[in-house]
């Protein structure tokens, strides 16, 4: 009986059929679903730290108000992405459970400490840009609540990057020690960009399947090239540089070849020893403990105006 | 930590019209105590780029859905209460003279 389900779903798939919540699916494709979109949502809620450590020492109050949209925007992401996880059957505290014990991950590129405001100027860029890689082919994705969401997410966050690359280009265009401060920053967030589009595809065993049902329509290395070969035209018009001496144009693949990815670097920090993984954790946990309050406030007062409806109803 | 699971804000399902003359449609769900914070909530989560916009949450448990009309509807018992997103409803592309 199960195989002819089986059949019946991947031929969905296959003829790009999407996927709604009420359609049979495979145990396997739902609980893969369920990781990604949960750690997906995970990533953005916890991606609003980095950026919102800049908010109280923006240059101005223009830059302020556009940090404050664009952090913003990223707990709507959040939100949308819990969203379309819940579909599946897993609850929001479930999920957040899963964060504060550890046993849920976000993307480890915001175990990264914003240690200047060019910072932020380096993240809209490379880290946004980089989601934004990512995210547009998943607006293809096969499971329909996914992959609606990542339509808002994307037409978001191209103002995110937009937002990055003027502030680097600003700085750029700056004094010495503008323009030296916007060379660190890019300095240290280019691998742990370059590291967002996950291991390399030898050695990323859930692709395969998640190719096959259409999860994912690109690889690792393919979206890890393509972001390199953009970001290595970008960084002319900032007259600065990418901090990889072994970028290179290749006339014949018609790509950048560029230089080893610290791996060690990358599962340290998956692992949780990067430089800010427990701060990032403790933010979170002390958010969900201090406003328990609120939520129970809320669902107690809920539930009197109920009751006196009721009451007065009868 | 407590995470009480029973005392989870309800689940809503939100539609919303971008603009006049526009049908609402739906755009996602989210948690909120009452109808009032869910409009709030609704407006702060998907309305952050539209203008003149009207905004319907419904609780999920009040809205019924038809089951899939494949074979897969055999291996899951029936249920037409959706806690999950309601599969979104075709609407023919324009209806002329009725």
């Amino acid at each position: 009986m199960e195989k002819g389900f089986e059949e019946i779903f991947q031929d969905k798939i296959d003829k790009e059929i999407r996927i709604e919540p009420k359609d049979w699916m495979p145990e396997k494709y739902r609980q893969t679903l369920i990781r990604q979109i949960s750690q997906h949502a995970h990533s953005e809620i916890v991606g609003m730290l980095p950026e919102g450590n800049w908010i109280t020492r923006a240059p101005n109050l223009r830059r302020k108000a556009i940090l404050l949209a664009k952090v913003q925007d990223e707990a709507g992401h959040g939100l949308y992405l819990y969203s379309a996880a819940e579909t599946l059957g897993i609850t929001r505290d479930e999920m957040y459970e899963q964060l504060h014990s550890g046993k849920a991950k976000y993307s480890s590129i915001f175990n990264y400490p914003t240690l200047s405001w060019a910072d932020i100027g380096a993240i809209g860029w490379l880290v946004d840009g980089a989601a934004i890689m990512n995210q547009v082919p998943l607006c293809r994705s096969s499971f329909g609540p996914y992959a609606r969401a990542m339509v808002r997410v994307c037409k978001e966050e191209s103002f995110h990057q937009r937002q990055g690359f003027e502030i680097l280009l600003t700085l750029s265009k700056g004094t010495q020690a503008q323009k030296k401060m916007a060379q660190n920053a890019i300095d240290r967030w280019w691998w742990p960009s370059v590291m967002m589009f996950g291991p390399k595809d030898d050695e990323s065993p859930n692709t395969i399947q998640s190719m096959k049902w259409k999860i994912k329509r690109f690889t690792n290395d393919e979206l890890r090239q393509k972001f390199i070969d953009i970001c290595a035209e970008q960084i002319k018009v900032l007259g600065l540089i990418i901090p990889d001496k072994d970028l290179k144009w290749n006339e014949s693949t018609g790509h950048y070849d560029f230089g080893k990815i610290n791996w060690d670097e990358f599962w340290q920090v998956v692992q949780g020893n990067g430089p800010c993984n427990k701060e990032r954790l403790e933010t979170r946990k002390r958010a969900w403990e201090e406003g328990a309050w609120v939520r129970e406030a809320a669902s107690a007062y809920a539930e009197k105006r109920k009751q006196k409806q009721s009451l007065n109803a009868a | 930590m407590s995470t009480d699971i029973k005392n989870e804000w309800p689940l809503w399902e939100v539609f919303i019209r971008s603009k006049q003359g526009l049908d609402h449609k739906h755009v996602g769900s989210l948690h909120a105590a009452d109808a009032q914070m869910a409009i709030e909530n609704a407006r702060d989560v998907y309305t952050r780029r539209m203008e003149g916009v009207s905004i319907w949450v419904v609780e999920s448990k009040y809205i019924h859905a038809s089951n899939p009309s494949d074979a897969a509807s055999l291996y899951d018992p029936a249920n037409d209460k959706a806690y999950r997103h309601p599969t979104f409803y075709d609407l023919p592309d324009e209806v002329k003279h009725m």
